[in-house]
């Protein structure tokens, strides 16, 4: 093994970390918010952040080293082995899609609790609780 | 105490569970496989995109195309989503009146004249760079939803730049309505012509023309307009939600 190849592998491996570690690292601080935070809002901004790392992964998932977007542009329309998985990017982009309607529709009834209850804090919406 | 200590714990083993399931997948490893004898729908995906769909983006040919009827249901769940927010943050009339005032308070004070000459100038061409990138969303990256999406942030910039800036909801439902009836028109158009909903039509053209790809660019124009009032009216019903006055 040459000093290029092991290069290449170090390089390779670092990626890993930086890719599934960020979007790992995502999904958690997504989790702990949903999990500890009081306030409503946050909580969103959790399930926001959650999306987010999910998207990351599954991107990251679908990568191939060295190879190029999936679009056909002039000069690149014989690259086809040398493209990326576009399968992951398409489910990506409709789960960004769905990702806005849950955020849209989970703040909505944020507004709509805080309007009743004058309060969006979880620890004060005891109107449920025995 | 108790209940910080089971949170690290959930946190530990769902970030371990899902760093060791990861590492099955090396990152960068090439998992499509060998295009011209594809095995992977990856691989046919890559080798049809451009052979027989002609159309230059094959995440666009998947979206439109391939999985077309799986954008028609997402397309549903965007509308669902916001008419179920303009229903959940609907007021009476008798409401708002005995709240005081139509105006909406989004913007206490008034916008300085930078702003409000620059929001004038850029709003035309947020509106072109919209339109530009959903028409050519089977050339270059982008499409009918990062369009919409583009067009949204336009109205947005106008939302918050004047405080009378209103749109026409009628236009907008009737927009709204028809592009996504002319899209399942478009779907119902092959399953008469074709035999299944959805179906392109043969005449693709010429890979990397703005007219190629049969039926995609067609799609998704609707695609992008629909997203478009869409995100607007989401906007506009967030941007006129007042808070209860004591």
């Amino acid at each position: 093994m040459n000093s290029f190849q092991e290069v290449f592998i170090r390089y390779r491996e670092l990626m890993e970390i930086a890719v599934y570690g960020v979007a790992i690292l995502l999904i958690l601080i997504g989790l702990y918010a949903v999990l500890t935070k009081k306030h409503l809002v946050k909580v969103v901004i959790g399930l926001s952040i959650m999306d987010a790392g999910v998207n990351l992964l599954f991107v990251g998932v679908g990568y191939i080293t060295n190879h190029t977007a999936p679009i056909f542009s002039p000069g690149y329309e014989d690259a086809a082995d040398k493209m990326v998985d576009p399968v992951p990017q398409a489910l990506v982009l409709t789960a960004i899609v769905i990702g806005f309607a849950v955020t849209a529709l989970a703040l909505s009834l944020v507004i709509r609790l805080y309007r009743h209850h004058k309060t969006a804090n979880i620890e004060q919406l005891n109107s449920l609780r025995w | 105490m108790l209940k910080k200590i089971f949170v690290l714990f959930l946190l530990t083993v769902t970030g371990v569970a899902l760093w060791q399931s990861f590492r099955h997948a090396p990152f960068g490893e090439n998992r499509v496989g060998d295009v011209e004898n594809p095995e992977t729908v990856s691989a046919f995906y890559l080798k049809h995109s451009p052979e027989t769909l002609h159309t230059a983006n094959s995440v666009t040919a998947i979206v439109v195309n391939f999985r077309g009827f799986d954008t028609l249901g997402e397309v549903t769940v965007l509308f669902l989503a916001a008419t179920g927010l303009a229903s959940i943050l609907y007021r009476r009339k008798e409401d708002e009146e005995e709240e005081g005032g139509h105006l909406p308070v989004r913007v206490k004070l008034k916008s300085s004249t930078l702003v409000r000459t620059g929001a004038k100038i850029l709003f035309p061409l947020i509106l072109l760079l919209g339109i530009y990138v959903f028409v050519h969303g089977h050339l270059t990256p982008g499409g009918g939803f990062q369009g919409g999406a583009i067009i949204a942030t336009g109205f947005l910039l106008m939302f918050i730049t004047y405080k009378r800036f209103n749109v026409n909801h009628k236009i907008m439902v009737w927009l709204e309505s028809l592009s996504g009836l002319a899209f399942v028109l478009i779907g119902l158009y092959g399953l008469v012509a074709y035999g299944s909903f959805l179906q392109n039509i043969p005449w693709t053209g010429r890979l990397n023309d703005l007219i190629s790809g049969g039926l995609i660019p067609l799609i998704y124009i609707f695609i992008g307009i629909k997203v478009a009032t869409e995100l607007t009216n989401v906007l506009d019903t967030l941007m006129n939600t007042k808070p209860r006055k004591k």
